[in-house]
């Protein structure tokens, strides 16, 4: 810091603050020429220092400052303002910079903003990439749709053959609730209440849910407990073998009047 | 001191310890025996210096704070220690998941730090909530201490999720059905859970952009059902991310009860 210079290059009545950091403490030494040094002969004075501020004198003509590389420049105004009215005007500028000239081609605060800039867009893509990489492409579970083997292969009732790997019972009946028809429906086992799975109870006729005592008529309609709506439909057709093709990613609800679907039931 | 006595042994002994270089470079400050080295014992020591230098008599009242905050952080250090004994032994995975956790009670030696750090979280949860009470009826939750007691909702949140993403651990038939009928509870989240108020404005066209398969539920279960990425994403949560977010707010907490003048004073 250049302390020697700091008398002469600081005017009493000059901005009370200086872009230029080296140029700050040498300013409290003016007396009047800022905010502690009036507040100080305020307080000698015994009066209120915010009140005893004077009104803001017009501005007097800009002082040159060193700045740290010992080039003058002159200060506009406090603030952004300074730091771009650290080279001459625009229209003087040349197209090509005087080999001879040092002036940093960004300012302190130019810089520090594209600094600033480029560490926020940084951390927001690795707050990005943390969250997609949460989500990853390929699963290991097991897929949304299968075939269940020929329809001649199933008696009348509640089938639990893919219950524990693909999770729907097959259910073969002789007349439907809503396609009044003989044929085959797809029950996803998860309880509508809060997704548990229900065991079926042969004797009782029923699938019933062990975590809050859910109960469902072999249709899938809920009658009991505190489940709020029947089990869900899956997709059921005949692939072109002739087996059942079962698909979970198609489902159907009863109390949106989807059951009704072709594909919700299949007619044999 | 008494001059006039000879020094015993252990006197000596002390005397010459606490003038050696290994001791000096260590500890900054005399024998506490003055209030200023007092004073300095909790400075200049990283971990004592969270706590306040003084405490109002009423501070250290049982009656008054239940000791529920401190005893909370017991139990997080004792839940520290002993999970990270059980780490030796339980492998997250659908295969050595349960069979580990009985072996912890069948084949280890004192495989009772299984049954501490259960137990020890249970009664976390309990001694949090306590603290919370106790602080809302004091109303320690007023100024300055609004911004320590959000704090306090976040660790409270915080030790939830601990005990929630440890229930799972042990897979058994309780873990895995609480843990989903816990997790369904996300598919309900707003904007981001597929079933939650919202979810259906966020499409394009006609793709939804939350479904079962990217939402916050599926997130946190690393799949669709609770299976082995919901085993190994509670592990790490459990055992990593949740102990070192709410370790972290605990040294923000304790040096905040210092910061807003100590633990509040009585009513
Ligand atoms: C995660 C577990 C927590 C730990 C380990 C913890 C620890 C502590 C400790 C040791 C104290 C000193 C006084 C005392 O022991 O009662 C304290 C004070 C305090 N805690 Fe907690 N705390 C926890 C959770 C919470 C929660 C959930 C809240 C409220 C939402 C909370 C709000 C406060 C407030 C406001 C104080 C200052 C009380 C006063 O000055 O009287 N803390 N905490
Ligand atoms: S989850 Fe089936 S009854 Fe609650």
């Amino acid at each position: 810091m250049a302390d020697d210079k700091k008398p002469e290059t600081i005017e009493p009545g000059a901005p009370p603050t200086g872009t230029n950091p080296a140029a700050t403490p040498p300013q409290k030494m003016v007396p009047g020429g800022d905010a502690p040094a009036t507040a100080a002969a305020a307080a000698a004075t015994g009066a209120k220092p915010p009140a005893a501020r004077p009104p803001a004198a017009p501005r007097p003509p800009a002082a040159p400052i060193p700045d740290l590389a010992g080039r003058t420049t002159t200060v506009a105004s406090a603030g952004g303002s300074a730091a771009r009215a650290t080279t001459s005007a625009p229209a003087a500028k040349p197209a090509t910079r005087d080999p001879d000239d040092l002036s940093p081609l960004l300012t302190r605060r130019a810089w520090l903003g594209l600094a600033w800039g480029a560490f926020s867009a940084a951390s927001a893509a690795a707050l990005a990439a943390t969250g997609r990489f949460m989500f990853p492409n390929v699963l290991n579970e097991p897929p949304q749709q299968f075939k269940a083997g020929l329809p001649t292969e199933y008696g009348m009732g509640v089938d639990e053959r893919w219950k524990e790997k693909f999770g729907v019972w097959i259910v073969r009946t002789p007349d439907d609730i809503v396609a009044h028809a003989s044929g085959f429906y797809a029950l996803l086992v998860t309880c509508t209440h809060l997704g548990c799975t229900p065991n079926y109870l042969l004797a009782e006729a029923k699938f019933k849910c062990p975590c809050h005592g859910s109960g469902f008529r072999l249709t899938g309609i809920n009658f009991e407990g505190p489940a709020p709506r029947p089990l869900e439909r899956a997709r059921v057709v005949l692939a072109d073998d002739g087996q059942l093709l079962i698909d979970k990613s198609r489902k159907f609800q009863y109390e949106l009047g989807q059951w009704t679907d072709p594909e919700a039931f299949l007619k044999a | 001191m008494a001059d006039t006595k000879k020094e015993g042994a252990g006197t000596r002994f002390w005397n010459w310890l606490t003038e050696t270089q290994i001791w000096k470079s260590i500890f900054r400050h005399d024998r506490p025996n003055t209030d200023r080295t007092r004073v300095l014992v909790m400075l200049s020591n990283v971990f004592l210096h969270l706590h306040p230098v003084r405490l109002r008599k009423s501070g250290v009242k049982l009656r008054y704070t239940w000791c529920m905050g401190g005893l909370s952080f017991f139990l997080f250090l004792v839940l520290t220690l002993t999970g990270l004994l059980l780490m030796f032994y339980y492998r997250p995975t659908l295969e050595y998941a349960y069979t580990d956790i009985v072996g912890l009670r069948e084949h280890v030696p004192l495989g009772i730090m299984r049954e501490m750090h259960r137990w020890g979280a249970h009664a976390m949860v309990i001694t949090v909530w306590l603290h919370m009470f106790r602080v809302f009826m004091t109303g320690s939750y007023k100024p300055p201490r609004e911004f320590n007691w959000s704090i306090g909702v976040i660790m409270l949140v915080l030790t939830l999720l601990l005990s929630f993403t440890g229930y799972l651990l042990p897979w058994d038939q309780l873990a895995i059905w609480a843990i989903t009928v816990g997790s369904n509870m996300a598919r309900a989240t707003p904007f981001l859970g597929h079933e939650g108020p919202g979810s259906a404005l966020l499409r394009l066209g006609d793709v939804p952009l939350i479904h079962a398969y990217d939402d916050a539920r599926f997130a946190l279960l690393g799949g669709s059902f609770v299976g082995e990425g919901a085993l190994l994403r509670f592990y790490v949560l459990h055992c990593v991310g949740l102990p070192l977010g709410i370790a972290v707010l605990m040294a923000v907490h304790f040096w905040r009860v210092r910061k807003d003048g100590g633990i509040s004073g009585p009513l």
